[in-house]
């Protein structure tokens, strides 16, 4: 069966004064797939993810985001997405309960459904104890499994993963990705950029963008036949160097 | 070169450091592999001189870092883990500054940073702000070398530094390696250690070894077996499930999986996976990697 498809950009171009960051972009990602995208420093990676997550409007091209219309209907898109990032995620000097409470209220989830979900999730993360820490005092590794489940928390469709698993130890990092996978197959769709290309091989789908377009997009292993090479590592440095 | 004896260092009631010993040799490339919060910018920073440590003692180059710090910031290239150079300066105004300042000119240890700077060269009337993540890299690299430092210590220069350029960075340190400066090098990518020709590994202010990598990895005792099939998502689910796995990781298209006291055979698993319906089922024993080293240590 077909799946339904939850992201989808044609033509997509994106331009500063001269410079385009995004030079016809044409992709879809299907719900529930774990998507990988990736690409240099530079690239338009960040670009691109502004204007999925309605924060900038294209220069051209069509896009849908949870079958929304990227410029006209980017309230509807928002209330549908969630968005972490290593730089911005949760706010360090609100305890752990205070900020699950924020984003509730923000996404507009009612008191008893929050109260609900927040035991819920508290309990899978094991982290009852400390529900009144702030989030300025918790580990790192703890900080970026709380900020996944609290960009969750409103059910999106789609989850935006903005290098979520920079820095952290190795064990943290496979913790991490434990959540995603659930989390995909709980059919949230997860678009995710890395700089770990161990990490491009637990996608479903991998993009990778080069000078403001995408170079080259399909599974780990059809990529890996194509470039005739052993992993991901060696995809990225033929295509983007 | 660099000689580090029992510091420790705490803030407040957080130990950053407990008991750190280690020895970088003249000439080595030295990687402090371990992630955020180890404790890998604060020993650096006591190495260079910029933070005092509670107890034990460090030298480089035999000069003492509390003792004789002027003498320390003359002969060490530090390239901090966030960009610090002057942004409103130009990428030329800011290494003629930092060669001013050591009394020395840009001309006289050209030679040095000739193979990083050219790449920047074009661009050297820019601001140091608007330049791009790379090229602040670079600059801030040409401005630690341009006194030619004896000893050349980076505090994560690769961090969120995609896989091209990272390549790139190692290639211009191992340059900078043969012309004969010791570098100190922290990094969180465990992939990174194999580029160095000893690594400590380092968690909550503990190192967990110390060795060239291939020795670490070959005096790993424990079986490793990596197991594909085609569902990764259900794959790692039922081998956490068998009765006796002790870890189970995700490693890229794999999993590794470890057995308790590594009696499990990889037939034995393969035919566990076949009764739970897995398809395209491979299972093998592999030698360690760094990251299987660093992860049982760290649960041990």
């Amino acid at each position: 069966m077909e799946k339904e498809t939850i992201i989808s950009a044609r033509n997509l171009i994106k331009k500063f004064g001269h410079f385009t960051a995004n030079d016809n972009l044409t992709f879809e990602v299907k719900k529930g797939e774990i998507f990988g995208f990736l690409g240099a420093n530079g690239a338009g990676k960040t670009t691109a993810i502004r204007i999925l997550c309605g924060l900038s409007s294209p220069t051209s091209g069509e896009v849908k985001v949870a079958g929304f219309d990227i410029y006209h209907e980017t309230e509807k898109i928002k209330k549908n997405i969630g968005y972490m990032s290593q730089k911005f995620s949760l706010y360090e000097d609100l305890t752990i309960s205070e900020n699950i409470k924020l984003y509730a209220g923000i996404y507009g989830i009612g008191r008893k459904q929050r109260k609900v979900k927040e035991a819920e999730l508290l309990q899978k993360l094991e982290l009852e104890k400390v529900k009144n820490k702030l989030i300025g005092d918790l580990p790192l590794g703890w900080k970026q499994k709380l900020a996944f489940s609290v960009a969750i928390f409103h059910d999106p469709k789609i989850v935006f993963l903005d290098e979520p698993t920079g820095g952290v130890d190795p064990v943290t990092r496979r913790k991490f990705w434990d959540l995603i996978y659930e989390a995909a197959h709980n059919g949230i769709t997860v678009f995710v950029t890395t700089h770990y290309m161990d990490e491009a091989e637990y996608c479903d789908r991998v993009s990778i963008m080069n000078a403001g377009k995408i170079e080259a997009l399909d599974t780990p292993a059809k990529l890996k036949e194509k470039y005739k090479a052993t992993n991901m590592d060696e995809v990225f440095l033929k295509i983007a160097r | 070169m660099i000689e580090i004896n029992n510091i420790t260092k705490s803030y407040k009631e957080t130990k950053a450091l407990s008991g750190i010993n280690l020895n970088v040799d003249e000439g080595e490339l030295f990687g402090l592999i371990g992630p955020d919060g180890a404790g890998k910018s604060t020993l650096i920073r006591i190495l260079m001189t910029l933070l005092l440590p509670d107890s034990g003692e460090a030298k480089l180059d035999g000069l003492d870092v509390v003792k004789n710090y002027k003498h320390i910031r003359k002969m060490v290239g530090y390239m901090p883990g966030r960009f610090s150079l002057y942004q409103d300066l130009s990428v030329e105004e800011n290494l003629n500054f930092f060669a001013t300042v050591f009394g020395t000119t840009v001309e006289e240890n050209y030679d040095l940073i000739r193979d990083i700077y050219y790449q920047i060269e074009p661009f050297k009337t820019r601001r140091a702000g608007k330049l791009s993540g790379g090229m602040k890299q670079k600059l801030a690299l040409s401005c630690a070398l341009i006194h030619k430092p004896k000893i050349l210590v980076l505090d994560e220069p690769t961090t969120g530094v995609d896989a091209v350029s990272r390549k790139e960075f190692w290639e211009m340190l191992k340059n900078l390696q043969e012309k004969g400066i010791t570098i100190l090098v922290s990094t969180p990518y465990m992939d990174e250690a194999d580029l160095c020709d000893r690594v400590a590994l380092i968690q909550n202010g503990q190192i967990l070894d110390v060795d060239s990598p291939k020795r670490i990895t070959d005096k790993f005792p424990r079986k490793i077996i990596q197991v594909g099939a085609q569902n990764m998502y259900k794959l790692i689910n039922d081998l956490r499930a068998y009765k006796k796995a002790e870890a189970v990781y995700a490693f890229g298209q794999f999993a590794h999986f470890t057995g308790f006291n590594d009696e499990v055979e990889t037939i034995e698993l393969e035919g566990y996976l076949q009764n739970l319906g897995h398809e395209k089922i491979i299972a093998e024993e592999i030698p360690a990697g760094i990251e299987d080293v660093f992860m049982s240590l760290m649960e041990q």
